[in-house]
């Protein structure tokens, strides 16, 4: 085939020793970027665009991308070591990462972070390279109705997960949707819930409500416990990462579903954030041991990295076939590749082989190279956590103020950010779940943005959610994981009157 | 964690006093934006919903869901429980009251002196670490955070009068 | 006021001739102390996005200030975020907003408290065209191909996808439909890029994409450019597609749909900032736009160049805003008072 032999020249390329100290460097910003809250992908990329101009378009992308790959890798580590999420869809890495760390078992979680990033990368760009063309005319056929269709499924796979009584969960699932919907609606230009004030024209943002809930949410229980960090005992040395490995290969068929999963989501224009909620849903439903999940389960920081990573990587594919950026960072991407005279499109892939090969070899080199990086910086990242709370714990208060600062820069977002870390404080401690609080802020606006949209096509027809087999398909999967709980006991029921023994549910 | 029910003893409010507050106060957002929803347009127009349609029902179904979670407490006898002893609620509040300080004084003082103060208050009354240990640290974090974010990725924070002084 | 051209010179001369005609003025020429701003009111990849960024690499690259410039996206609230942010920083000149059309569209149909006359003008670096495009597997070889199926269908047959509510994109949707007799159904997405895939999986009918957003998938044979939405043709005779180039599509007046839209690209600073200051910048766009990089964007995306400051800027803004607020208004945009 002769797109083989243009990857491995592409390797050729790549695998230069300038390329190569390039790809470091990158991966090394990408990771310091990654962590510093407040700071993304986005700004990496940003600022090393210009310094790339010098350099040769190829040499320029391997730098920048691995900016990319190393801000994925580094999102995890907030969120493993002080229940902090720098992105969307590092969400879902918190709900087993930050308990496991709690435990003391910090090496492991990020060991097993990023080697499931890892393997969810690698087995895009592999998809990538073998059916690029297929999957760009995948891209398209999603238009409203099928975007609708993944967000409703990315819900329904994850609501009813939690064991908290179920009307609190609702509460909590809407009041996100609510404080999502504030601000400009999208679909009329209208503002609405602003009441007129110019700070809240913005909306909620995400992260401000992340930062607060989870983060300083986090210190105030903590602080009610006494000043201590209950997982001091981290192990700090690279034996933990060996240990790990061993453990890895059990999970194969998660690792399959979860990248798959992954590839998928990252390919429809919903990106990587529903697939991590997902992944992490359908992990927990199918799992033996879905009764630990959010209790410091390793199969629960493996599930939602592979298929974030997964989706985060496929998502270049139709980045560089239809010119739209699936991220910010992929946006600041694509304005690079206008900048070298590239023109992101269709025919990208034939007029400019050496690059989008160049490109596809430096995801494969970069994500190795990304993954010795950070798994030798594992113990270092340990060991953070033997640092004392007071000393901590107000490094970490700066950090969020920061993180929340730069979402608008806006000084009115650090108050909110303090205003949600006390309400994260009672609603936890009244045993409202704020995962789903989270999830509605995330996609709630996306989810109602497509719904309307669909609508105005189909002129208020909700036949069109069922219009064709693509969104039929993908709605009927969601139906079935609303009410799975429902279907799985009344298999439970079926299969245990054939053997006359009762299933205890 | 399975501390949601305090053992540890000691006075505090009651839980059950919280959980009452707690979902009295969902309800009152949830009035706010079913107020905020009407002022857009709540209805069903030939395009579809309206700005205020979706608000409008989340808005509502807060309101059931709290009503239930209200009558599920207020049918259970007070056990007695507390939501956390005074002394928990005290070390939250230390903690609480720097960060409102902290966060208040920030557009006036900028983000780099206030963090100098949050972070060698805490170490130094919290901690009870010493003036030196307290202050190096105080300094050495914001010094670190201005370089990486104001020279190395050109991302401006809030600057106060000190920052002005030097030429920023 | 002094007439534009005297502060251009007055700018030229200061910052080209470098430490000699600093040696002769009286004052210093004012330099940025730290680095520049550039504020733009609208998400990461959209126009004006790449725009700004292609600045930021081309003053980076050809070393055209000492200071750095930073791009900050401030998309909130349909680009109020960043105006409202650049009316709040009275006197900051390290400050600049590159506008689109949402400079006059926001505030009408948000009824946010700003107007462009809350800060500075500064220059017009280019105006963006807009052309009218169907998937290339429709049968519509032309406008007037495309407008009879408009008119032999019902209401609400065609969809009409564009960028944002009530902004540039749904005016063109409004002013298209009072010229075919037909409502059309305008659906509103986040991106012009998301808008021309929509067209290309033929989720949508039509599009109004700005040249650059949908040029990639024109050149792969998937779009067909119907006609141009201004005056005259695009000045781009190089061949884009194996048959096209930008100045062989022909404007939308000339095939009998009597519509005209044009969209600054222009850069404005907060209020109460010098003269000085704003020359500083002026004269910097100039150089910007002597290098090849900026022709090539030009050139890419089709814009057309002109090129205003001062008095004559202030007044082609001044004009802009009355005939938005006339088309808010017939188009039924405008923001309820409450």
């Amino acid at each position: 085939m002769e797109d083989i032999g243009n990857l491995f020249h592409g390797f050729a390329v790549v695998v230069q020793p300038y390329n190569l100290v390039l790809m470091v460097v990158g991966i090394v910003l990408g990771v310091i970027v990654g962590v510093l809250p407040g700071l993304g992908g986005a700004n990496g990329v940003a600022i090393l665009l210009p310094l790339t101009f010098s350099m040769s378009p190829t040499s320029a992308i391997i730098m920048l991308s691995c900016i990319y790959w190393g801000a994925l890798f580094g999102g995890a580590i907030t969120s493993i070591l002080f229940n902090i999420p720098g992105e969307p869809w590092s969400v879902a890495t918190t709900f087993d990462g930050y308990p496991m760390a709690q435990q003391g078992k910090a090496g492991e979680a990020l060991t097993a972070a990023f080697t499931s990033s890892f393997v969810g990368a690698l087995f895009a760009v592999i998809m990538i390279t073998l059916v690029a063309p297929l999957v760009a005319s995948f891209a398209l056929r999603f238009g409203p109705p099928e975007i609708f269709s993944v967000y409703f499924l990315a819900f329904c796979s994850f609501v009813g997960l939690s064991k908290e009584p179920p009307f609190k969960t609702v509460a909590s699932m809407m009041l996100g949707f609510a404080l999502g919907a504030v601000g400009l609606d999208q679909m009329t230009g209208q503002l609405r819930l602003t009441f007129g004030f110019e700070t809240l024209l913005t909306g909620f943002d995400f992260l401000i409500a992340v930062i607060g809930l989870f983060g300083i949410g986090e210190i105030l229980l903590t602080m009610e416990e006494g000043l201590s960090f209950r997982g001091k005992a981290a192990k700090i040395n690279l034996k933990v990462v060996i240990q790990t490995w061993k453990e890895l290969p059990r999970y194969w068929m998660l690792y399959l579903r979860s990248c798959v999963i992954g590839c998928w989501m990252g390919i429809s224009p919903a990106g990587a954030t529903p697939a991590s909620f997902m992944s992490y849903g359908i992990a927990k439903r199918i799992s033996k041991r879905g009764f630990n999940f959010g209790k410091g389960e390793i199969e629960g920081v493996i599930a939602p990295e592979t298929a974030a990573h997964a989706a985060g990587t496929a998502a270049l594919l139709p980045m560089i076939s239809l010119g739209v950026p699936g991220s910010p960072t992929a946006a600041v991407l694509l304005g690079g590749l206008l900048i070298w005279g590239l023109q992101p499109g269709p025919l990208l892939f034939t007029e400019q082989k050496d690059f989008v090969w160049g490109l596809i070899a430096s995801m494969y080199m970069g994500n190795i190279v990304g993954l010795i990086v950070v798994l030798t910086c594992v113990p270092l990242f340990a060991a953070i956590l033997r640092i004392p709370f007071s000393v901590i714990a107000p490094i970490i208060l700066v950090l969020c103020a920061i993180g929340a600062y730069t979402v608008h820069n806006n000084t009115f977002d650090v108050v909110m950010m303090l205003v949600f870390g006390v309400v994260g404080y009672f609603m936890k401690k009244t045993n409202y779940p704020l995962a789903p609080m989270v999830l509605a802020i995330v996609l709630g606006d996306k989810a109602e943005e497509s719904f309307r949209q669909s609508l105005l096509a189909s002129q208020g027809g909700l036949s069109v959610f069922f219009s064709n087999a693509l969104v039929s398909t993908i709605m009927t999967l969601g139906l079935i994981a609303l009410f799975w709980p429902m279907i799985q006991s009344g298999l439970g029921r079926l299969r245990a009157g054939k053997k006359g023994v009762r299933v205890a549910e | 964690m399975s501390n949601d029910i305090n053992e540890t003893g000691g006075a505090g409010p009651s839980h059950r006093g919280v959980e009452i507050g707690v979902a009295v106060a969902i309800a009152g957002l949830a009035v706010i934006g079913i107020i905020g929803a009407t002022r857009v347009g709540t209805g069903w127009s030939a395009e579809g919903p309206r700005a205020g349609f979706f608000p409008f029902y989340i808005c509502v179904a807060i309101l059931i869901s709290c009503a239930v979670n209200l009558t599920q407490v207020l049918r259970t006898e007070s056990d007695g429980a507390v939501f956390a002893s005074w002394s928990q609620i005290n070390k939250v509040l230390q903690v609480v009251i720097p960060t409102a300080v902290y966060v208040s004084i920030i557009p006036y003082s900028g983000i780099y002196v206030a963090s100098a103060l949050l972070i060698a208050g805490f170490m130094k009354i919290l901690g009870r670490y010493g003036w030196s240990a307290s202050i190096g640290v105080g300094l050495l974090v914001p010094l670190f955070t201005f370089v990486a974010f104001e020279k190395w990725f050109l991302v401006p924070l809030p600057k106060g009068p000190l920052e002005n002084l030097l030429g920023y | 006021m002094s007439a534009p051209i005297k502060i251009l010179t007055f700018g030229v001369a200061a910052c080209v001739g470098g430490a000699f005609a600093l040696a002769a003025a009286p004052a210093k020429a004012w330099e940025p102390t730290h680095p520049i701003e550039i504020i733009v009111p609208a998400g990461t990849g959209g126009g004006a996005d790449q725009m700004a960024r292609t600045m930021q690499g081309i003053i980076t690259k050809h070393n055209l200030s000492k200071q750095s410039v930073v791009v900050i996206n401030k998309s909130g609230g349909a680009g109020g975020e960043g105006f409202l942010d650049v009316k709040n920083s009275k006197g900051n000149a390290h400050k600049l907003i590159i506008t689109l059309s949402n400079l006059f569209t926001t505030p009408l149909a948000t009824g946010i408290p700003f107007n462009w006359k809350d800060i500075t003008p500064v220059a017009m670096m280019a105006l963006d065209e807009f052309v009218l495009w169907t998937n290339a597997e429709k049968p519509y070889k032309s406008v007037k191909d495309y407008v009879a199926a408009i008119k032999a269908a019902p209401d609400n047959t065609f969809k009409m996808g564009g960028t944002g509510s009530k902004q540039e994109d749904q005016i063109i949707t409004v002013a298209l439909e009072k010229a075919t007799g037909k409502k059309l159904t305008y659906i509103p997405y986040k991106g012009g890029g998301e808008v021309a895939v929509q067209l290309v999986g033929n989720h949508i009918d039509s599009s109004v994409n700005n040249p650059i957003e949908a040029v990639a998938h024109w050149r792969a044979g998937k779009l067909r450019a119907l006609c141009v939405f201004d005056a005259k043709k695009l000045a781009y005779p190089d061949k884009v597609t194996p048959d096209q180039s930008w100045a062989d599509i022909p404007t939308c007046k000339s095939e009998g749909l009597d519509v005209e839209y044009v969209m600054l690209r222009g850069f404005f600073m907060p209020p109460g900032v010098s003269k000085d200051e704003v020359a500083y910048y002026v004269d910097m766009f100039k150089k910007v736009r002597e290098t090849p990089e900026w022709k090539k964007l030009m050139s890419d995306g089709a814009f057309n160049t002109t090129f205003m400051v001062g008095d004559e800027y202030t007044k082609w803004v001044t004009d802009a805003e009355k005939l938005h607020q006339g088309l808010m208004k017939d188009a039924g945009f405008l923001a309820k008072t409450n």
